[in-house]
């Protein structure tokens, strides 16, 4: 006890003298703990867990799919749609922050309606958008675009506002022109907002695609049961009632979204190289 | 060698000898009522190759001062005139060091250093060896590549003074630049501050609230009044350049000056405490005690 308190206060004393002290250790500590409560929480069918199936179970059903096409088609279709739609929300979100940022006017008459619109819950969307778009997957691609636009130009906003005025002062002595003071100063000011942004944004994807593909049937995907997407996987499992591949599909979409997150998190850091310096 | 003499001469050859008017200049914030007067009727002059240092209580509106200096505000009434011509906007002929490091983070320190030549579009060669010639002079030679996080407190200050002496400013305005570093690196940056203003000689105006700062850099000493904010006295520090630590605390000229000004800056105090300051009080208190034991 006395000792991992010891090792909480002085991160890095000698090392080699405990392998707890390793990340990754600690993570598999951590995962293997978790994996084992469920078992037995499974397996002694106590409340609320024992109808969820055992990690073994699952297992045993996500074994035979590791080599089946169609679960892989699965994820390669919500991962396509998750990038279409969080790309497409890069694109209008980043440039429509920056603009409402720098400009007053356009800001006063643009961002009413933008925080009308913003409290509505994206999945408040899906009927909507499968009436407006004329197919299905331009309608979960519209719902996921929703899903990051809003965090993404809030975190754009924030960020280019708690710019230090000095910043500005300082380069309009030297000389600077606007355009060289938005290059220089406004837009690697805003550059790690833009990184949390889309590290919260693109959370929020992973979220709006499993029941965008839910509500919506996998985008047409319904006869061939494969391809509808890691959301329509879970769906169509509940439907057959493979308990199983429901959790099976859960925990795909939480890697998914790790590995996601973890990939903007490793770009952000490689564009934003000055917030680690110290 | 001889390339870097070239280029001390250039730094000293370039400046032109500037002088700042500021006559009758007046300027407050707020609407109607709750208007506060921060500056009044303020009149003095920075002279040309000198180093003016202005000292006030904190709060008196010495930041709002500097302001108008650079360009950032417009002054309610009066006149600010740089060599006769009228100032009116924020112009790399005045620059500003404010409080804290404004370094820009994402740049590194040769970055930052080029950011003005840069700027306009004169990045040339001839820039490129004076940021060269600068950073070694302010001793940041092997920090070129470093970005300001990962400078310290003086680090940055002497960056900062690079970054603005590449621009050649005719009058250097520094705002309390020195505070919140620790007691030994600022009195190291004021003999480091003041060798440099000594080899160029460009018009300096440099505001302080410490009195042992203010004597030890100045040229001519301004005394401010407490808000609205007015020269309350001029003071020629006539002590011999280069000044040293040890020269000041043994200077007797340098001690009775202190006095002087410190039994000015009471009478301020004692003003605005009768006012109903309170950041007077403290002040009023320690300069009694002081006097007291003298």
């Amino acid at each position: 006890m006395s000792a991992a308190l010891a090792s909480a206060v002085q991160p890095r004393a000698r090392p080699g003298r405990s392998i707890f002290r390793n990340h990754a250790v600690r993570a598999v500590i951590s995962l293997s703990t978790f994996l084992l409560l469920w078992e037995l929480g499974s397996r002694m069918h106590l409340p609320w867990v024992g109808d969820v199936p055992a990690p073994t179970v699952v297992m045993k059903a996500w074994l035979p799919l590791l080599s089946d096409p169609g679960y892989w088609y699965s994820w390669f279709q919500s991962s396509r749609r998750v990038l279409t739609g969080f790309l497409a929300a890069m694109l209008v979100g980043i440039p429509l922050g920056l603009v409402m940022a720098t400009s007053r006017i356009f800001r006063d008459v643009t961002f009413p309606v933008f925080e009308i619109l913003r409290p509505v819950p994206p999945l408040a969307w899906v009927p909507a958008a499968i009436i407006f778009w004329p197919t299905q997957e331009l309608s979960i691609g519209f719902v996921i675009f929703l899903g990051a636009i809003f965090t993404i130009m809030l975190n754009v906003i924030g960020g280019a506002r708690s710019i230090d005025l000095r910043f500005f002062q300082a380069a309009r002595s030297m000389g600077a022109s606007s355009w060289d003071i938005f290059r220089r100063i406004v837009l690697p000011g805003v550059l790690p907002s833009i990184v949390v942004g889309c590290e919260v944004g693109i959370g929020i994807t992973w979220n709006v695609v499993v029941a965008a593909e839910m509500i919506s049937g996998g985008g047409g995907a319904i006869q061939s049961s494969a391809g509808g997407g890691l959301g329509f996987f879970i769906w169509s499992s509940y439907i057959g009632s493979s308990y199983p591949q429901i959790v099976v599909g859960m925990i795909s979409i939480g890697i998914a979204g790790y590995i996601s997150s973890a990939i903007i998190r490793r770009l952000g850091r490689l564009i934003t190289p000055w917030t680690r310096a110290r | 060698m001889s390339a870097r003499s070239g280029q001390a001469k250039k730094l000293g050859a370039a400046i032109r000898p500037s002088e700042m008017q500021i006559s009758g200049v007046s300027k407050g914030y707020g609407d109607a009522r709750f208007r506060t007067e921060v500056v009044r009727d303020c009149t003095f002059t920075i002279e040309r190759s000198k180093l003016t240092v202005m000292i006030g209580p904190s709060g008196c509106g010495k930041s709002t001062l500097i302001r108008l200096l650079a360009g950032f505000e417009k002054p309610e009434s009066g006149s600010i005139t740089l060599n006769g011509a009228p100032v009116t906007g924020p112009a790399r002929d005045r620059l500003v060091l404010f409080q804290e490091s404004a370094l820009f983070p994402w740049m590194n320190t040769w970055d930052n250093i080029l950011y003005g030549p840069r700027a306009r579009g004169e990045a040339t060669g001839e820039s490129r060896d004076m940021a060269e010639f600068l950073l070694n002079k302010v001793g940041l030679g092997q920090f070129r590549k470093k970005y300001p996080a990962q400078l310290s407190g003086g680090m940055q200050r002497r960056a900062e003074l690079a970054r603005a002496m590449i621009n050649n400013p005719a009058v250097m305005i520094l705002d309390e630049p020195f505070r919140g570093l620790d007691a030994m690196t600022k009195e190291l940056m004021w003999e480091y501050y003041s060798r440099l203003f000594e080899e160029t000689r460009r018009t300096n105006f440099f505001v302080t609230t410490d009195i042992d700062e203010a004597i030890f850099l100045a040229d001519r000493l301004l005394i401010m009044s407490n808000i609205p904010c007015q020269v309350r006295a001029v003071l020629d520090i006539d002590i011999p350049r280069p000044r040293t630590l040890i020269s000041m605390v043994e200077n007797d000229r340098a001690n009775e000056i202190k006095m002087n000004a410190l039994s000015i800056l009471h009478e301020e105090a004692m003003k605005s405490f009768s006012r109903g300051s309170k950041a007077a009080a403290d002040f009023v208190d320690a300069y009694s005690k002081r006097v007291a034991k003298g």
